[in-house]
């Protein structure tokens, strides 16, 4: 039996949690792309209080602003209105401190760099020794399972590890917030287990804070501390809710009674939303 | 392998009938018309022998500038004015240092263009405006003009190089640097990058296919105007010069085997630029990604 099947099966004990402190809070954010035919409400009123160690994701149908909102923690978009704190300054000055880690839906790996220099790129830019460069490289380049693989080229790599060398490149600057916008989207459906598996062993070695969007619901219920169910039209939080699992799942627990009363709460959130659509 | 290289003979064969069959109509009227001014009789099997052996032939036939291709290349010493090898050699020279100061003077114009709005709407119709210009109305006045600076030689004939080898690199750099991926760009927002890791680090590299594309055309068009340098001035060497002399004194044979000399240099040039690329293509992970 393989290492990573053992840790899927044999849950954890819980590990300890850095005291809490508020990593993102948002007051009355809203974002409007004007455009020819109307003005597009691509969010709307947003209010919400993320903690530092916390898991939470961001679910909704297509079009509820769910990866707007993580663009605009980012400070890759800018809200129009309202109130955006990440670690108590705001975005650019949260994006200038390099206080996140940013995962795209692609791997957005250069492709001219080979997964070593991949990983590199944000450091060198940084202003990192090659010897620190090389230390951290090799850290999470094993961490996501790709140690033998520094020199070979993206095009050389799966759609799956070319995504974990693209978390591992997002985790080589250590930082204390991972935003990751539906970073397993285009994976089949085997490995996106693994790599949710994958990705919770690493928060919780960790203790970052992630900021996870997803479409999936079964997905946002196996690695969550907190779902935010959004919704269309315009885009708007609908439920904040808690999850009563423990902190570290496995995948045995998809059978689960728990797991499914909260798969069931977070449909119902969405179905109801959809009904007074 | 086998395919290709059956094409390019049969291709090569049916060249070479036009040739002969071109030559033949064009000097056996020359013949016809010599031998009738004489009041001599003619027949045809003396036309079509005697049209392949004329004296400074109209259209010489392909073994007569294989004749003089071997006399001027093989049998002369490289030092000899009279070897095309040592004429090559001079246009070269010319070509090169057109071809890089051109090439870099292209990146540099590309690069201002796409980091200042205003050098974009100033520059640009300066850049295309200065390729409507017939080169060889300009290449006189280049070099008349440098002369009376006492600037003579190889530089004049760089410069006009370069005045013809800038613009594609110029065209070409300018769609490059602007190619690279968004979702790449977004990458190094969030990692805060300044304006030289994002040109160093990502544009640059997007630019290369580009780039590479257009030097084929550059270093092309930097042999065109050393050779155009060399025709209006009187120039002693060059393949250029070699064009003059031949037509001046009605050598056919020596026209023709200049413009092949000059033929089979460019496609040498153009085979290196492929071959930096292809080193180039190799390093950098053996996939093109553009």
């Amino acid at each position: 039996m393989t290492v990573a099947a053992q840790q899927i099966i044999t849950p954890k004990p819980e590990l300890a949690v850095k005291p809490e402190r508020e990593m993102i809070s948002i007051e009355d954010l809203s974002l409007i792309f004007p455009s020819k035919d109307g003005d597009v409400h691509a969010l709307s009123n947003i209010n919400l209080s993320i903690k530092s160690g916390d898991f939470v994701s961001f679910i909704g149908p297509s079009g509820c602003g769910k990866t707007t909102l993580l663009r605009v923690i980012a400070d890759l978009e800018k809200a129009t209105s309202g109130n955006l704190k990440v670690n108590g300054t705001d975005a650019q000055d949260a994006r200038l401190n390099r206080l996140y880690g940013y995962v795209f839906q692609a791997p957005a790996l250069l492709p001219w760099r080979n997964i070593q220099q991949n990983c590199a790129l944000p450091m060198e830019i940084l202003g990192l020794s090659p010897a620190q460069q090389n230390k951290q490289i090799d850290k999470y380049l094993k961490m996501v399972g790709l140690q033998d693989f520094h020199k070979k080229f993206p095009w050389q790599l799966s759609g799956g590890m070319q995504q974990r060398a693209s978390i591992a490149r997002a985790l080589c600057l250590t930082p204390d917030l991972l935003l990751m916008d539906e970073p397993f989207g285009a994976l089949d459906e085997i490995t996106r287990d693994h790599m949710n598996i994958e990705l919770l062993r690493i928060w919780s070695e960790t203790q970052k804070t992630v900021v996870f969007v997803t479409h999936s619901i079964d997905e946002a219920v196996l690695l969550s501390t907190h779902i935010v169910v959004m919704s269309p039209r315009p885009g708007r939080i609908i439920k904040v809710i808690e999850s009563p699992l423990p902190r570290l799942k496995t995948l045995a627990l998809r059978d689960d009674p728990a797991f499914h009363a909260l798969a069931s709460e977070i449909r119902t959130a969405l179905a109801h939303e959809h009904a007074i659509d | 392998m086998k395919q290709k290289l059956f094409s390019l003979v049969s291709l090569l064969v049916i060249v070479i009938a036009i040739w002969y069959l071109a030559a033949l109509l064009m000097n056996g009227n020359q013949l016809i018309n010599n031998l009738e001014r004489k009041n001599q009789q003619w027949t045809y099997s003396q036309v079509i022998a005697g049209a392949y052996d004329v004296k400074r032939p109209m259209l010489p036939a392909p073994h007569q500038v294989g004749q003089e291709l071997i006399k001027s290349i093989i049998d002369k010493p490289v030092t000899s004015k009279r070897s095309l090898i040592y004429h090559a050699q001079i246009t070269l020279n010319s070509t090169l240092l057109g071809f890089v100061f051109g090439s870099l003077l292209g990146i540099l114009i590309a690069v201002g263009i796409v980091h200042n709005k205003t050098l974009e709407s100033s520059l640009m119709p300066w850049v295309i405006a200065s390729q409507t210009i017939p080169i060889l109305a300009i290449a006189p006045m280049i070099v008349v003009v440098l002369g009376a600076v006492n600037i003579t030689g190889v530089i004049p004939k760089a410069i006009i190089s370069m005045y013809l080898s800038f613009f594609p690199v110029t065209i070409a750099m300018v769609k490059g640097l602007r190619s690279s991926d968004k979702l790449h760009e977004e990458l190094m927002h969030t990692y805060s990058a300044t304006a030289k890791d994002i040109f160093w680090k990502l544009r640059w590299y997007s630019a290369q296919p580009y780039l590479f594309a257009s030097l084929k055309v550059a270093i092309a068009a930097a042999l065109v105007g050393a050779i155009v340098a060399e025709l209006p001035t009187g120039a002693q060497g060059g393949l250029g010069a070699r064009l003059l002399s031949g037509s001046y004194y009605g050598q056919t044979e020596q026209i023709w085997s200049a413009l092949i000399v000059a033929a089979t240099l460019g496609s040498i040039l153009v085979w290196l630029v492929g071959i930096a690329e292809k080193v180039l293509l190799r390093r950098r992970g053996g996939l093109d990604h553009a």
